[in-house]
């Protein structure tokens, strides 16, 4: 185990916290404006890096191809909206649950029947692929410290529309009082298609951009979504700050417990045992985390409103 | 206590209820009709169809189970999978270990197992139960959305377990070789095994009655309703739903442990969110807090797996799509179109 194993782990973690952060942002958004669950935002995910990949194959152009992702899912996102989430917000959450799980069903195997079942494969673009040497000896992939960088440029995005914009006006005002906001005179419809699709064009980027190193197939979106659900209820539902910091410490407690914790173990039990104990114990602490923290904060870390 | 035995006395003269309420007459029927479904078919020689029907028991009977947390306590747990599958790998580990005869968990002083499904379905409950507990003890502090996802997050929790502990099968899952054995009968054979299961789905059913039927069922229907009230009359409503939320985690542990003897397997595909969804799917398909909504809700999706699974191996389009509807067009689900709305809508 040497400090620049470790190093790496944690630019790892970080990359899977950007992409956590892209998922989580969306579903907070939608969650705290308009007080939805959304169980199909994998599916957007799913439709990013699907459509991503068959323009990326058709053209040969991968930025030609995520750009094209992540607008397809927004496209689905606002489409979506309009035919059916809008009429759930008024519902209780076991109904949003529900038809989101229909939805996730419909996604899924609407996607096998498109695309059918053999899994798409998208390639880094030429301009990243390879690494480079960062200071402290460790190599790093250069497509996955732009993945880094983008989630970067995302959050400071995303901090200047809610904070500046009048846009981002109106969806903290969103946030506060739903009724009021609408008796102000803002078309509320069109701003919750429009959050909503802004969550799904940042769900079909993230599943874009992590295409190129993971399979592209049917189901991929629903570990992440998970995972992002993690997050947003560590950080507190409706917080964008929360749902930032919730994913940085998913994503560097999941990719260094996986490290970390087998070696710990081998400390004092025999390696084969030690692995086994540790994987498992990797794989829930996540989880563990969220449990611990609920237990103690029932609203997350920067709850924003309730 | 006493306001609420006065307003259930007033309810009681102002309504008098018929002696079999529409909703009861239903499921009368649904529960007759899967009972003569099954007897016809083995009478057939179509052991096949047995089975399903023995599916659509077990599946029910973990319907039954979140439903007293769901529909009658409004404790939305999407975890319940959890005890599915923790009640299926106690079945399959108990089976295991009497099959290779070595002691549980290899600890040396437990007993070696067992293949008599009474002991098994009594550790699988005790074990559920103890987890429920366990879960229940940090999640009902939390409400709404949060209660959702601690549940969630805890069925993840034993789901990645069962993958990365190696020595139950892992990923691969782990076979039960004999179907268990009850007592003098032959449960290989279809027809016994449904009775079983249907038998155990008839019991849940009564308990669920009798239990809401009491002074525990108004406190949780309270609990459900209105909590601070029920503070007020002096019942403090965290422990009654601690309670539900545990014979919940049972029954549908129970079910899961049934479920093993079926399919003679066990994966970690029963500890899955997507299982958890569809024990969902089914008790609000079904039609939530709706006594028999479960049976309701299990013979649709049985039926509809099966059949559109016939016409179509996009089968689950279809079945999105008819979940989607009946969500957004007749939230009462199927008993809520059968028998009516329920009294207490």
């Amino acid at each position: 185990m040497t400090l620049s194993l470790i190093l790496e782990q944690l630019l790892n973690g970080i990359q899977l916290g950007t992409m956590l952060f892209l998922m989580a942002s969306g579903l907070t958004l939608v969650f705290g404006v308009m007080g939805l669950i959304n169980l199909a935002h994998g599916s957007f995910y799913m439709t990013g890096a699907f459509v991503t990949a068959w323009v990326a194959g058709a053209t040969g152009s991968f930025w030609l191809g995520l750009a094209s992702g992540a607008l397809a899912a927004a496209a689905t996102g606002a489409i979506v909206e309009v035919l059916v989430v809008r009429r759930l917000y008024r519902r209780d959450h076991l109904d949003q649950v529900l038809a989101t799980f229909a939805l996730i069903l419909i996604f899924s195997e609407g996607t096998r029947w498109l695309y059918g079942s053999s899994p798409l494969w998208l390639n880094v673009p030429e301009s990243l692929t390879g690494s480079v040497t960062l200071p402290g000896g460790v190599s790093y992939s250069i497509y996955r410290l732009a993945i880094i960088l983008m989630g970067v440029v995302v959050a400071v995005g995303l901090y200047l529309m809610i904070s500046k914009t009048r846009l981002g006006m109106r969806i903290r005002a969103g946030e506060n009082d739903r009724e009021m906001i609408g008796a102000l005179g803002v078309d509320i419809s069109t701003l919750y298609t429009l959050i909503f699709a802004l969550g799904a064009g940042l769900a079909g980027l993230a599943g874009a951009t992590i295409g190129a190193l993971q399979t592209v197939q049917v189901g991929m979106g629903e570990p992440v979504l998970i995972l992002a659900f993690v997050v947003i209820v560590i950080g507190g539902i409706g917080s964008i700050k929360g749902a930032l910091i919730g994913s940085l410490l998913v994503g560097v407690v999941d990719t260094l417990g996986r490290i970390l914790l087998p070696d710990f173990f081998k400390l004092f039990m025999d390696a084969s045992d030690a692995a086994g104990v540790g994987a498992a114990l990797a794989s829930m602490l996540i989880y563990l985390l969220m449990a611990i923290i609920l237990a103690f904060k029932p609203h997350g870390l920067f709850a924003a409103n309730d | 206590m006493t306001s609420l035995d006065s307003t259930q006395q007033s309810r009681a003269k102002s309504r008098p209820l018929p002696a079999f309420t529409r909703e009861q007459w239903v499921s009368l029927i649904l529960l007759a009709g899967l009972a003569l479904a099954a007897s016809v078919a083995h009478f057939a020689g179509e052991p096949y169809f047995v089975d399903l029907a023995s599916r659509i028991a077990i599946i029910a009977l973990a319907g039954v189970g979140l439903n007293l947390a769901l529909g009658f306590g409004g404790l939305v747990s999407f975890g319940h999978a959890a005890f599915f599958g923790l009640g299926g790998y106690t079945v399959s580990v108990g089976a295991f270990h009497a099959f290779n005869m070595t002691p549980i968990l290899g600890i040396d002083f437990l007993p070696a197992g067992s293949d008599q499904m009474v002991p098994l379905w009594i550790t699988a409950m005790s074990v559920c139960g103890v987890v429920a507990w366990l879960i229940g003890r940090i999640s009902l502090g939390t409400s709404g959305v949060y209660f959702i996802m601690i549940t969630l997050a805890f069925a993840q929790m034993i789901y990645y377990f069962a993958v990365s502990w190696p020595a139950y099968g892992g990923e691969d899952g782990l076979p039960i070789y004999i179907r268990n054995q009850f007592y003098g009968l032959d449960t290989t054979n279809s027809l016994v095994f449904f009775g079983l299961s249907f038998a155990l789905l008839l019991l849940a059913l009564g308990f669920c009655q009798r239990i809401m039927a009491a002074r525990f069922g108004a406190a949780l229907t309270m609990a459900r309703l209105n909590p601070v009230r029920l503070a007020t009359a002096g019942v403090e409503p965290r422990p009654i739903k601690q309670v539900a939320f545990v014979i919940s985690g049972m029954i549908t542990g129970l079910a899961g442990a049934l479920y093993a003897d079926l399919n003679g397997f066990v994966g970690p595909s029963m500890l899955s969110w997507h299982q958890s969804g569809e024990i969902m799917v089914i008790v609000i398909l079904g039609g939530v807090g709706r006594l028999c909504g479960p049976l309701a809700g299990a013979i649709l999706i049985v039926l509809m797996e099966t059949f559109l699974g016939g016409l179509t191996e996009h089968w689950q389009f279809f079945l999105g799509l008819i979940i989607l509807m009946v969500v957004l067009f007749a939230p009462g689900g199927v008993m809520g179109l059968l028998a009516g709305r329920a009294r207490h809508a």
